[in-house]
């Protein structure tokens, strides 16, 4: 079995605000194995950045970590002092932004932007760390390095800009990157090179990745297993090939059926919109969205259901007593192929 | 990179003819004549008078004669003071009021980067607010008031410096300070807004993820970038400072320009007057020169071209 290197368990953070509490995570838990990509996907708002920047000890100053623990090997994360935070950011656990337009210092140059946690973390001089920020630029693909790492951020592309971002969140070889949406401020063309180019890195210096996004389009060639949130929650969780071909919560569902794909021309959106975490609701926080709401789903939170071994979901609908249902077309296409799959393996197994 | 200086050169001295020439005819424009006691005076003696300043000649000829005279460094000669060139009315005071000008802005600069970074990073707190009120007294309390408050406490009361007079480096601390709290006001609430602006800024968040600590992230990151803004004030705001505060000179006793720059206005000495604003509008163009290229120096974005890409 793998090594686990990070442990989340029941994780809850509220918000203080004028308005109230808002309820941003709501007992989370998920793990990260050494060398594999967790995707975390859902809608904006569902506390997917709460999370990261929990993990990076960055949280809002109104925020407050009501219950969890957030074991990196066999230290709690939670529990540990800005002082030693300062230790770990950057070099056991990095992170890549969304926006890479906004994520560079514009009056510093981008060679000394990379260096920094080298002369920080490693000790280095300045020299020596220049030197390696070197090496890192040209791993990141940028062309004619030795020009361009004396040049600042306002002269590259948000392309070129991103991979910079990399090389600074990789330059210490950490542990675990977070990717928080690292392509979504870009071009599709530039956004498959930039994964592309996270894939080949990720093989070279063996870190694992937390990789955050809203589209599911973008996780299948990516990860290895996949967390899906709504509203604060972790409602399913699998290997990617559970999540894509035989998802089990509605909510899953309506992702899934809103992502393009080469069979289905019709792009269902999800109706309405995600509950306010400042008074969440009792039960399924997506019953109120969802076509197969049942009774039970308004009063009673669903605990989470054994789909197998690595596959976890939170609804009601796997309950030995719920009424069989069908799922959208699409979903239904899917776990089709799913029984196929999985028929294949046992024969060959 | 040279024809870029060449050309805003140039444009500095046609700035600076331009000046000359609406001060000149804006002056003579000005109520009456530079006697003191004209009444006294016959219509000879003030003919012969007029004869001896060229004030007989036509407005035109006058204007071309202090041109012709500014281009050789030529200012002309004072009329308050019997026969003094205005160069070295100007040469002999400007120092002091140069190095007092200098030294306040300095001092306010500093102090008030320091308190507006301080607000800024604990925006919201109570030292927010301290140095919040401070910079709003800094800047209602007019500064004679502060300079006799210290010349009470500090020079009468304590002794630490001298009340008044130009002497050594102790002589300037008192006019320093009093003389900078206007700058130190402005800059601290200069710095506390574009600072809190850049502490939210994403690149900020990237340091911290880089795990710096929080005085790196601000010495090394935010601080450079909260300046930008403060690079357009600083310039102009010295030159005013350098040429001198008539009301600071004054009260502490100081031999420089300021004084005799108002002094000059109410006796219509012409010459003085012309010498003066020459010397600051000078001052200024080159100011707005090196404004530049320090603001091209802080914000690589903007450097002057054939400097950058
Ligand atoms: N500092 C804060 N104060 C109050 N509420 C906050 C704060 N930060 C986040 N929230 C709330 O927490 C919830 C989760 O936010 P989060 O940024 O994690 O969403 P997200 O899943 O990353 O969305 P997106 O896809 O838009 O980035 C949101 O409802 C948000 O309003
Ligand atoms: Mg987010």
């Amino acid at each position: 079995m793998a090594e686990r290197i990070l442990d989340v368990k029941n994780l809850e953070i509220n918000f203080h605000t004028y308005a109230g509490d808002v309820k941003a995570i709501r007992d989370v838990s998920f793990h990260l194995d050494k060398g594999e990509t967790l995707a975390i996907v859902g809608e904006s708002g569902s506390g997917k950045s709460v999370t990261t920047k929990s993990l990076m000890g960055l949280l809002a100053n109104n925020a407050e970590v009501v219950g969890g623990s957030i074991m990196y090997h066999d230290q709690d994360i939670l529990k540990k002092s800005e002082k030693e935070m300062q230790n770990i950011r950057g070099k056991d656990i990095a992170m890549i932004f969304q926006d890479p337009m906004t994520s560079l210092d514009p009056t510093m140059k981008i060679g000394q932007q990379i260096a920094e946690p080298l002369m920080k973390h490693k000790k280095m001089e300045k020299k020596k760390a220049w030197a390696q920020a070197l090496d890192i630029l040209k791993l990141v693909g940028i062309v004619d390095p030795e020009k361009r790492i004396n040049e600042y951020p306002h002269q590259f592309s948000g392309g070129m800009r991103q991979r910079i971002v990399i090389a600074i969140a990789l330059v210490c070889y950490p542990e675990i990157l977070i990717a928080d949406e690292p392509t979504t401020a870009l071009d599709v063309t530039i956004q498959a090179q930039i994964l592309d180019l996270m894939k080949e890195l990720q093989s070279k210096i063996e870190t694992s990745i937390i990789f955050i996004t809203h589209d599911l389009g973008v996780v299948a060639g990516m990860a290895d297993r996949v967390a899906v949130m709504y509203a604060g929650k972790i409602v399913e969780y699998g290997t990617v090939d559970e999540i894509f071909y035989n998802p089990q919560h509605p909510y899953t569902w309506g992702l899934l059926n809103s992502m393009p794909t080469l069979s289905s021309t019709l792009l269902e959106a999800i109706p309405g919109t995600p509950p306010d975490l400042l008074d969440p609701p009792k039960g399924d926080a997506f019953a109120a969205r969802s076509a197969y709401a049942m009774k039970i789903d308004v009063e009673k939170e669903p605990p989470f259901f054994k789909v197998s071994d690595t596959h976890y979901a939170a609804t009601w609908l796997l309950h030995p007593d719920a009424p069989k249902v069908t799922p959208p077309t699409e979903i239904v296409r899917r776990q089709k192929l799913f029984a196929k799959m999985s028929a294949n393996k046992s024969v060959k197994a | 990179m040279r024809k870029y200086l060449l050309k805003r050169v140039f444009y500095m001295l046609l700035t600076l003819f331009l000046v000359a020439t609406i001060t000149f005819f804006l002056m003579k424009l000005m109520p009456g004549t530079p006697y003191s006691n004209q009444e006294k005076m016959t219509p000879q003696q003030i003919k012969i008078m007029n004869e001896q300043y060229g004030l007989n000649k036509p407005v035109w000829l006058q204007y071309l004669i202090y041109l012709g005279g500014m281009l050789h460094g030529d200012l002309g000669t004072s009329f308050q003071y019997s026969n003094q060139p205005v160069s070295y009315l100007i040469s002999s005071r400007i120092g002091a009021s140069a190095q007092l000008g200098l030294q306040a802005m300095i001092f306010g600069v500093l102090v008030g980067i320091i308190i507006g970074s301080f607000a800024a990073i604990n925006r919201n707190t109570w030292i927010d607010t301290l140095c919040t009120v401070l910079s709003i007294i800094g800047k209602s309390v007019p500064n004679f008031v502060l300079a006799v408050l210290l010349q009470f406490y500090i020079a009468l009361k304590l002794g630490w410096f001298p009340i008044a007079d130009w002497g050594g480096f102790s002589y300037t601390v008192l006019p320093t300070i009093a003389l900078g709290v206007g700058p130190l006001a402005e800059t601290a609430r200069f710095i506390r807004t574009g600072m809190v602006d850049v502490l939210s800024s994403d690149y900020i968040e990237l340091a911290r993820a880089k795990g710096l600590t929080k005085f790196g992230i601000v010495y090394h990151h935010a601080l450079r970038n909260s300046l930008i803004p403060l690079v357009t004030l600083i310039g102009p705001y010295t030159v005013a400072l350098m040429t001198g505060s008539m009301v600071i000179e004054n009260i502490f006793s100081i031999p420089g320009i300021g004084e005799q720059f108002v002094k000059s206005i109410t006796t219509n000495d012409y010459p003085t007057i012309m010498g003066v604003t020459m010397l600051f509008s000078a001052g200024l163009v080159v100011v707005i020169l090196l404004t530049d290229i320090v603001y091209g120096i802080i914000d690589p974005r903007i450097r002057l071209s054939g400097n950058g890409d």
